[in-house]
């Protein structure tokens, strides 16, 4: 029983991973009808680059100050946003009339070139790094489950961002912008909104989401690899998914939800079969409740 | 005359839109049935329920008395019910020839092991299938343009294209979306005639058009909507001198 | 009654663009039949028939992808479940190989149906995660079942013989994979010219309007998708006695993602782009080893750049029609006929509805 909470527990802090990644998954797919392979290798490029720029800072320094890493990730998180929207303007904004299915495959392209490119970059390549900083173990216990301080913070991060893109999407005039594109680019485009801004943006919240993931990962879990960005991509799909596509809260709940049935199928089962447990998850859904637990926020097609 | 495809009370809403209030009109056999009404007033959306497309909020809809409400687009295309849509839609990255050959879709038999080994029952039923499809481009002055990619055909080809391609499959109905949308003056004419055509041949045809004077030369009746409701219905000449069709035509532009 | 000249020039050129084609088949088969007698390099040769092998797999994918325009993310799942069913049955059951071609296909399909039932019926962009996790299990079951042979996969499969046929050399695997390609290609062609193939591309191009010529959307993609799946299995069982031995790495999402490739680059809803495009991503690595480590980054910055320029790849359906048109007006010397389009009063005979 106490295995059990311990593995809800970490299922919670996954899933905060999760939910990051999802809510800037679900946004571009909700606005583009897109699926950016990508953006799952956005999050891995952010892991390496502040790999390297803490690797860089704390030469010299036996220890990393906290505040150190505070304004790492905040210029990981920028960094990242730019890199989304820079794979928007080179790739798929000039790629807006072409099909979909032309779309995902030149995803599918820069996820193999952001991968194999992180691969052959000689100080990278394709071992697992060591991340140059730990998360402390100091914490508390409610009753017969430890749970560090760190732990803790990284669900109110993750609280915090979500809400505060829920809180843009839903109360601003920017949001409302956003929610016009996605349902109708053309009346929108028509009411005076400038629809490539209004994308470029969804990408960089996207971005920015991702890299602090990242950089939160890189603390939590002490190592990264070229290929965690993929099976974090499938996973933050899944969740975005199960909560409802286009749904900010969905993808919240999705994220929490599916980290904590990989959770406990990884301890039921063994870590090899985390995905199989996602991907059980997302065809039962798609079998059960296809418009996911929230229901789904996508434009109409006819 | 008996009557073809009704609706019995239909309603249609989105979010906070009533998209059609209360509509119950009959599409005769052997008539050409105009909807006109300004913009907005739900003709398409009206379409869209008739032929499979939206699920109406409440009523129903009836082809020769059966309810085909909740029957999807293909269901309602197999009763013999064809349409062209608003924004002209044809299957650009294939030819004009195969374009015609979709619409006949439902007219070829063959199973896949016919297919695959080449039974001369499918080979016959490819050619006779290719001969209708000629024969229906030709109808619509397109015989020429078989092997052309649709996608690259202008406008007003293609909206003829549309057309060939709901008749191949031999229908019952056909409903057309404004067919004389963008088309020059010249081209309504040949329109009209082809539409006059398609009636004399014992299809029946409903037809949503703005240009009223292309409708009234035609259409044996008239339903005009405003708002989602239907505010005048019967013959053309009655319907033209209905004064709540005049205000709802002439009334908007008094503010 | 008396034909329009009109269509029957319509009619004409529908039919007269099958000769030079199956002209070019003829040569091509000539030649590739002749390969082996060019050289007897064992090297070679099973690049070869890795290539063939590919542009099988190539061929199946299209008819989901390029015909009917899913994107399928895990088709290498149906290339492990053929080549695994033909391990198991043959290594553990002695079975012969031919006889365990069916049971895989059987089990490709059954999956290809649980997979494809509740996604093809809702939302066609969710297939290609689904089949890339549908993809990520089955090599993930490989991996770790010790039935499945773990790791380490299964080793020691048996001869493939064919009647008295015993097929064991590089170069009996390269007719019988060539073999094994003429028939998906003639499968293609059938399938693409009948109201099936029809079908498929009327949904690729628009669902909606594809329902309205009573198509039913939802059976055909699962069709396609089945149809994938059984070629994608068949190339699998008869792989397995290539390789004799078969283990998890070799059907993963890189292999998935190649065999993608291959059809996006190659020209999607073509055949001839499938053929093409597999022996461009097979033959392109060999040919520059020592990029060999940055294969897969080469190979997305051409699918990038190659999905910008030309969305639907390099020879896509219809790319060499231009050219036979102009071929063949070159040849004849005449200037292409100019003829009026009669206008549709005159062009009526009889309507559609009162046909032969």
């Amino acid at each position: 029983m106490e295995l059990f909470l311990t593995e809800i527990a970490n299922g919670l802090f996954l899933g905060a991973f999760f939910a990051l990644v999802a809510v800037g998954y679900s946004m571009v797919y909700g606005i583009l009808r897109l699926i950016n392979f990508a953006h799952g290798d956005f999050f891995m490029v952010a892991a390496f680059v502040s790999y390297t720029i803490l690797g860089a800072v704390a030469v010299g320094h036996a220890h990393l100050v906290w505040f150190t890493v505070i304004w790492v990730g905040l210029l990981v998180m920028f960094l990242t946003g730019l890199l989304a929207v820079l794979a928007n303007r080179l790739i798929y904004h000039p790629m807006r009339r072409a099909a979909l299915l032309s779309l995902m495959i030149a995803a599918l392209g820069l996820s193999s070139v952001l991968e194999n490119g992180v691969l052959n970059i000689p100080s990278w390549g394709s071992a697992f790094l060591t991340y140059p900083v730990t998360s402390p173990s100091n914490g508390f216990t409610i009753g017969p489950t430890h749970f560090t301080w760190f732990q803790l913070i990284i669900v109110v991060i993750s609280g915090l961002l979500s809400l505060g893109v829920y809180l843009l999407v839903s109360r601003t005039l920017l949001g409302k912008a956003m929610r016009a594109v996605s349902e109708d680019r053309v009346a929108a485009a028509l009411m005076g909104i400038n629809v490539d801004l209004v994308i470029a943006v969804v990408f960089f919240i996207g971005g920015a989401l991702a890299g602090a993931a990242a950089v939160m990962t890189g603390v939590y879990y002490g190592q990264i690899n070229y290929l965690m960005g993929w099976t974090v991509g499938l996973e933050a799909f899944t969740a975005a998914v199960l909560g409802g596509i286009g749904n900010i809260g969905g993808a919240v709940l999705g994220g929490v939800v599916l980290g904590i049935a990989q959770s406990v199928g990884t301890g039921l089962f063994g870590a090899e079969w985390a995905l199989v447990v996602t991907f059980v998850v997302l065809v039962l859904l798609l079998w059960l409740r296809p418009t996911g637990i929230l229901g789904e926020r996508v434009a109409r097609r006819m | 005359m008996t009557a073809l495809l009704e609706t019995h009370n239909l309603s249609l809403r989105f979010g906070g839109v009533n998209a059609l209030s209360d509509v119950s009109l009959s599409i005769e056999e052997n008539s050409l049935h105009a909807i006109i009404g300004p913009n907005g007033a739900g003709k398409t959306s009206l379409f869209n329920c008739l032929t499979g497309y939206y699920k109406p909020t409440s009523g129903t809809v009836t082809f020769r008395g059966a309810d085909i409400t909740r029957m999807g687009a293909a269901g309602v295309a197999s009763l013999g019910i064809r349409r062209t849509f608003q924004n002209i839609r044809v299957f650009p990255k294939m030819t004009v020839l195969e374009n015609v050959l979709a619409g006949a879709h439902l007219r070829a038999r063959s199973n896949l092991l016919a297919i695959l080994v080449g039974t001369p029952g499918f080979r016959r039923s490819e050619r006779d299938l290719h001969e209708y499809a000629m024969t229906s481009l030709e109808f619509v002055g397109l015989g020429e343009q078989a092997t052309k990619f649709a996608g690259d055909l202008p406008y007003g080809m293609r909206k003829r294209m549309e057309l060939a391609r709901a008749l191949i499959a031999d229908p019952k109905l056909v409903l057309l979306d404004e067919p004389a949308a963008g088309v020059s003056s010249v081209e309504r004419e040949e329109l009209s005639q082809v539409i006059g055509r398609i009636h004399d041949n014992g299809i029946s045809v409903a037809l949503i058009e703005h240009d009223v004077e292309l409708v009234m030369g035609i259409a044996t009746d008239v339903t005009v909507l405003d708002n989602g409701r239907i505010i005048a219905s019967g013959r053309p000449y009655d319907v033209r001198n209905n004064p709540d069709v005049i205000r709802a035509y002439m009334g908007r532009s008094r503010k | 009654m008396p034909r329009n000249l009109v269509a029957d020039q319509g009619r004409r050129s529908v039919l007269s663009t099958k000769l030079p084609q199956r002209g070019a088949i003829l040569i091509l088969g000539v030649l590739a039949a002749l390969v082996p007698h060019m050289t007897g390099n064992e090297y070679y040769l099973s690049v070869a028939y890795q290539a063939e092998v590919l542009i099988c797999l190539a061929i199946g994918l299209n008819l989901v992808v390029g015909y009917c325009g899913l994107l399928d993310l895990g088709f290498a799942a149906f290339f492990a479940i053929g080549a695994y069913t033909t391990g198991l049955l043959s290594v553990d059951r002695h079975w012969t190989i031919l006889a365990t071609i069916l049971p895989g296909v059987a089990i490709a399909v059954v999956c290809a149906v649980i997979i494809g039932l509740p996604t093809l019926r809702l939302r066609s962009d969710y297939l290609a995660v689904v089949t890339l996790g549908f993809g990520l299990i089955i090599q993930t079951i490989a991996s770790n079942l010790t039935q499945t042979g773990g790791p380490t996969g299964i080793y020691g499969i048996p001869v493939l013989t064919v009647g008295s046929i015993v097929i064991q050399s590089a170069t009996s695997f390269y007719y019988l994979f060539l073999i094994l390609l003429v028939v998906f290609v003639f499968i293609s062609f059938r399938v693409r010219n009948s109201r099936i193939g029809r079908a498929w591309l009327c949904i690729r191009e628009d669902e909606d309007a594809a329902q309205a010529m009573g198509i039913k959307i939802h059976r055909y993609k699962m069709y396609a998708y089945m149809g994938g799946a059984v070629m994608g299995s068949v190339t699998g069982a008869l792989y397995a006695p290539a390789l004799t031995a078969i283990s998890p790495p070799s059907f993963g999402f890189s292999e998935s993602l190649l065999i993608l490739m291959a059809v996006a680059i190659g020209g999607m809803g073509s055949v001839w782009g499938a053929v093409l495009g597999g022996a461009i991503v097979v033959i392109l690595p060999e040919a520059f080893r020592q990029f060999s480590q940055a294969r897969l980054l080469i190979f997305g910055a051409m699918l990038i750049i190659i999905m910008m320029t030309r969305p639907r790849g390099l020879f896509p359906e219809g790319a060499f029609r231009g050219t036979v048109k102009r071929l063949r007006e070159r040849f004849n010397d005449r200037p292409p006929p100019r003829t009026l389009v009669a206008p549709p009063e005159a062009a009526v005979r009889d309507a559609p509805s009162e046909g032969p």
